[in-house]
């Protein structure tokens, strides 16, 4: 055994992963863009009325109802809500992203690299298009459809990818590119096959926060919640992989067990904010990059980060839609994109060196 | 002494074609065993083999006794390190950092690093010669400086056993013999090393034990004196070498074949004169005519010329009188 014994450490280049600054600061931003949303919209309410809306709603308060009673049901069961979905489905595409980057060691992977969007749409567009009972509609089959058919999705291409024992991640990038290819085909045929549907599809797939009730929140949660939790467990590993296979095995990692752990839980953060509001680009791939920029490129903090500040940017975003003039709502990945793009290139040209 | 690694009639196939065949090893503590072979013998197959990347289509690798198959990866990895040969390193991360991967098999789930990693990444990184270089991005670091801080992340897994694929490459004189002579001084202080040198002097200068692969076979295990003999290298090398001994320490020492050559690596004047480019124009000229320059040979110009080959890609052949 090599005797590596104690010694003085002085100055390291160790960066401070759990110092609680950089939570402090994305925990803030969080707050601060729940609160914007939460006022943001055609009726217009301001702090004070929202925290008191609020308080009454706790045991042991007293207060005295100031506001007409539409502002109670905007603020509890449209505007609330709407910002925890728009939270989760940030978090949930923004830790994807960073995970799918890492696992691909590809600065360039987004949420829906492996098929998820692909199959989300397939199941979206073939629920919408089949003669179901309406009453289905209303319990959410289109997005149940979604879900499952973005899992599925995954899962063949996954299976496909595999060579023997392992799974090499570019035949998985391949693999996800083919099947996501034709998953796309196949929605195109729906559609066209469908044409009275066309605008209901094309409208699903946009993306948008319009029908997101707390029964959806419910449903979204827990497998968002518990993928984002688990992949900043796994941040440590994920570093390891950054290497390359041979040397995380040899650094005692079971590669091919954690990236069915990553992926598996990337698919389901990712299929459950899909499935509620659609495929919004630019979350993921640009939220990870940002908090690089900003906290340096170790996972164990770039997976929770990614979660906290995805949360606040596409609430942000949703808050920016509803403030657009317009007839109709923006659809909320145009100003994802909107707002993302400059953001990142402005980043991006602050700081030369290499981020990834 | 018990071996640390032993690997037992091992064989290897890729797709079919047999890479490795019944090839036995003993590794024990104390030892630094170079693998010597020339390129496509098997040498970086064998030492992945040994790592545990990949498993023997027959034989078994045993680590401290026991059977790798059995062990799981962390297991292994708290036993033995890897220093692979081209690894891929993430540019924005600091040498810090990756040195600090090494504790991985050590650290639980969470992958917090204690102040006893620290130290232990610190000291290796001072053994390494790189611990100026631990605030440095790995993108900013040269390749010998980055092979620094790979042997500094190998130390910092405190591994019993240490396999070495060609551990000098990139890097200058000074480093290579630093490097060399960090292994040999671990290996005195118990460590067992299995490394695969393309240098044969350095192997010969530092290895307690050479073998030599040719073909995916064991063809000799040996001192290196009793190893590097004339025979053996023309027949593994494929190349007469010039064979003598280090003047301070007597072990053998091997050179080029000398500014003579030995004739063998060699291409015929026919062959020079078929090279695209140098020998006959490949396209036949056209009408048979044309025009081929040429310094003529000192003479009073006259003199005869004649056709040899046939007519289409023959040589005119011109003397002067």
């Amino acid at each position: 055994m090599v005797e590596v014994a104690a010694a003085k450490v002085g100055v390291t280049g160790k960066r401070r992963v759990y110092s609680v600054g950089r939570y402090g600061v994305a925990l803030a931003a969080l707050l601060m863009a729940s609160a914007a949303g939460v006022m943001v919209g055609k009726a217009r309410l301001d702090p004070g009325t929202v925290l008191a809306i609020l308080l009454s709603r706790l045991p042991f308060t007293d207060f005295t109802p100031w506001w007409p009673a539409s502002f109670e049901a905007i603020l509890l069961e449209v505007r609330l809500p709407r910002i925890v979905m728009g939270g989760l489905a940030g978090a949930g595409l923004s830790v994807a992203g960073a995970t799918y980057q890492g696992l691909f060691r590809n600065p360039l992977a987004d949420p829906y690299l492996v098929g998820v969007a692909a199959g989300a749409g397939l199941g979206a567009a073939l629920a919408m298009a089949m003669p179901l009972p309406p009453g289905l509609y209303s319990l959410g089959v289109v997005q149940l459809a979604a879900f499952l058919s973005a899992l599925l999705t995954v899962g063949l291409v996954y299976s496909l990818a595999r060579v023997g024992r392992s799974t090499p991640v570019t035949t998985l990038l391949l693999a996800g590119v083919a099947v996501g290819s034709l998953a796309s085909a196949a929605t195109s045929f729906v559609m066209y096959s469908q044409g009275d549907k066309i605008p209901v599809i094309y409208a699903w797939m946009l993306g948008g926060f319009n029908i997101t009730g707390w029964q959806q929140v419910t449903l979204a949660a827990p497998p968002v919640v518990a993928a984002a939790l688990v992949l900043s467990l796994l941040g440590g590993v994920a570093n390891v992989l950054q290497l390359d296979e041979d040397q995380a095995r040899s650094l005692g990692v079971n590669v091919e067990l954690v990236k069915v752990v990553l992926i598996v839980c990337a698919t389901l953060a990712t299929a459950a904010a899909v499935a509620r509001v659609g495929l919004i680009g630019f979350v993921g791939l640009v939220v990870p990059h940002a908090v690089r920029l900003l906290w340096g490129p170790d996972y164990r903090s770039v997976i929770p980060l990614s979660a906290l500040l995805g949360a606040a940017f596409l609430v942000t975003a949703d808050a920016a839609a509803r403030l657009l003039p317009g007839p109709q709502e923006v659809p909320v990945g145009v100003v994802t994109a909107f707002c993302g793009a400059p953001f990142f290139l402005f980043l991006l040209r602050r700081q030369k060196r290499s981020v990834f | 002494m018990e071996s640390s690694l032993s690997l037992d009639k091992i064989a290897f196939r890729f797709e079919d074609a047999p890479v490795l065949q019944g090839v036995s090893l003993e590794l024990s503590p104390g030892s630094l065993l170079g693998l010597v072979g020339p390129n496509g013998s098997g040498k970086t197959t064998l030492l992945r083999l040994a790592a545990g990347l990949l498993k023997p289509t027959r034989g078994r690798v045993i680590l401290d006794g026991e059977p790798m198959e059995r062990m799981s990866r962390s297991e292994i990895a708290r036993r033995l390190a890897l220093l692979p040969q081209n690894p891929n390193l993430p540019p924005s991360f600091t040498a810090w950092e990756v040195v600090m991967m090494g504790r991985t098999p050590f650290l639980g789930f969470l992958s917090r690093e204690g102040a006893a990693d620290r130290a232990i990444v610190g000291r290796a990184m001072e053994m390494a010669r790189c611990r100026h270089l631990a605030e440095r991005r790995m993108e900013e670091l040269s390749g010998g400086e980055r092979q620094r801080v790979i042997m500094a992340r190998a130390l910092a897994q405190q591994p019993e056993v240490l396999l070495l694929d060609e551990p000098t490459t990139h890097m200058d004189l000074q480093h290579q013999i630093a490097v060399v002579e960090l292994v040999a001084e671990l290996v005195r202080g118990g460590l067992a090393a299995l490394g695969v040198f393309h240098d044969l002097n350095l192997a010969a200068c530092y290895c307690t034990r050479l073998a030599v692969l040719s073909q995916g076979r064991l063809v000799a295990v040996g001192t290196p004196e009793e190893v590097l003999t004339p025979e053996l290298l023309s027949e593994v090398f494929q190349v007469e070498l010039c064979l003598t001994s280090h003047p301070e320490g007597g072990m053998p020492a091997v050179l080029p074949p000398g500014p003579r050559g030995n004739g063998q690596a060699r291409l015929s004047p026919r062959e020079v004169a078929d090279l695209p480019g140098i020998g006959p124009h490949p396209d036949p000229l056209p009408g048979g005519e044309g025009v081929v320059e040429s310094p003529l040979p000192e003479g009073d110009g006259r003199g005869v010329c004649e056709m040899d080959g046939n007519p289409e890609r023959g040589r005119l052949r011109c003397s002067v009188n």
